[in-house]
């Protein structure tokens, strides 16, 4: 396995790879959030106690789950930067974090618009809410410490570190809703029980998920390309890709 | 389907405020994501062609200097 994996410490070979996986994650992200989003709002039925409000949940939950993905994804790059000091590794921390934080924020705000008619509020200062509100300052965090020095590769060092220390936060989030009173609901699907939701919205529910797992994989897959390029602008590869490359006189 | 007309589906209920904001919101930002890659890459593309530039008036002028048929013409 590591004869197969070696060459994409490599970044040209690595932008190979992304390159050609990139189309094939932006039409799944495209067709199963289409199916997610049409079913989810137009043909699951309505909840018996939140009436047609809860169709907000196919971009919260997703949005929220995938928020914590993208964390852990990026603090386990960060461990791998810092363990073998692989440079892609490194650029792969400023591709994550903006999308992961752009998650954060979704699950924030549909929370907050869900929470209005809901709770009559938009916004308390629970368990739930708070936690996931230092995810978001967590993404900033790293993202304000991988640009802060004028050494890139400290920069990266200092923002992998930030990153493992906040994964911290992740089981925080998750077992808030147990560990404390809160007004934000339990769990809607939980790996070991039945999930406590109808079949009916449950697959839209589960096809939304894909959608945004895909998503999300798709958007850092955008941002590492141009990573990868800005870092070897100066390499012939790039320049080709780019199509700059010198023509021969 | 869950609504009985179109404009059932678009008032949700009477939530409907909340759920096409959430979900304009939301689109609007992973369409602000999607956007940023895409500005990102015409940067690099265009500090490439710069980069590029720069390196051939280089050589040219390093090309000048070594022959002496461009010292003449000078």
């Amino acid at each position: 396995m590591w004869r197969w994996l070696h060459p994409y410490a490599k970044p040209e070979a690595t932008y190979r790879l992304v390159d050609r996986l990139l189309p094939w994650f932006a039409a799944l992200t495209i067709i199963s959030l289409a199916v997610g989003m049409i079913w989810g709002l137009a043909f699951a039925p309505a909840d018996y106690q939140q009436g047609d409000s809860y169709r907000i949940i196919y971009i919260h939950v997703p949005s929220a789950i995938f928020s914590m993905g993208a964390y852990f994804g990026m603090a386990v790059m960060g461990a791998i930067a810092l363990i073998w000091q692989i440079k892609t590794a490194e650029w792969s921390i400023p591709a994550i974090a903006p999308v992961g934080a752009a998650m954060t924020a979704i699950a924030l705000f549909t929370g907050a618009i869900w929470g209005k008619p809901m709770w009559g509020t938009w916004w308390v200062w629970d368990a739930r809410l708070t936690s996931e509100l230092i995810l978001l300052f967590l993404y900033v965090g790293v993202m304000a410490l991988y640009y802060a020095f004028d050494d890139q590769r400290t920069g990266a060092k200092a923002a992998a570190i930030l990153a493992m220390v906040g994964v911290v936060n992740l089981p925080i989030i998750h077992y808030s809703v147990e560990w404390w009173n809160t007004l934000h609901q339990g769990a809607t699907i939980t790996k070991f029980e039945r999930p406590s939701i109808a079949t009916s919205m449950l697959w839209p529910l589960l096809i939304s998920l894909l959608g945004f797992m895909l998503l999300t994989a798709t958007l850092v897959m955008m941002r590492f390309k141009n990573e990868l390029l800005r870092h070897e602008l100066h390499r012939p590869w790039a320049q080709k890709v780019l199509g700059t490359a010198q023509e021969a006189d | 389907m869950a609504f009985d007309s179109f404009s059932d589906f678009v008032q949700m209920g009477g939530y409907g405020f909340y759920v096409w904001l959430s979900f304009f919101l939301t689109f609007l930002v992973i369409a602000g994501v999607a956007l940023d890659a895409a500005i990102g890459r015409r940067r690099l593309q265009r500090q490439s062609k710069t980069l590029l530039r720069r390196k051939q008036r280089l050589s040219k002028r390093q090309q000048r200097q070594a022959s002496p048929v461009g010292e003449s013409k000078r």
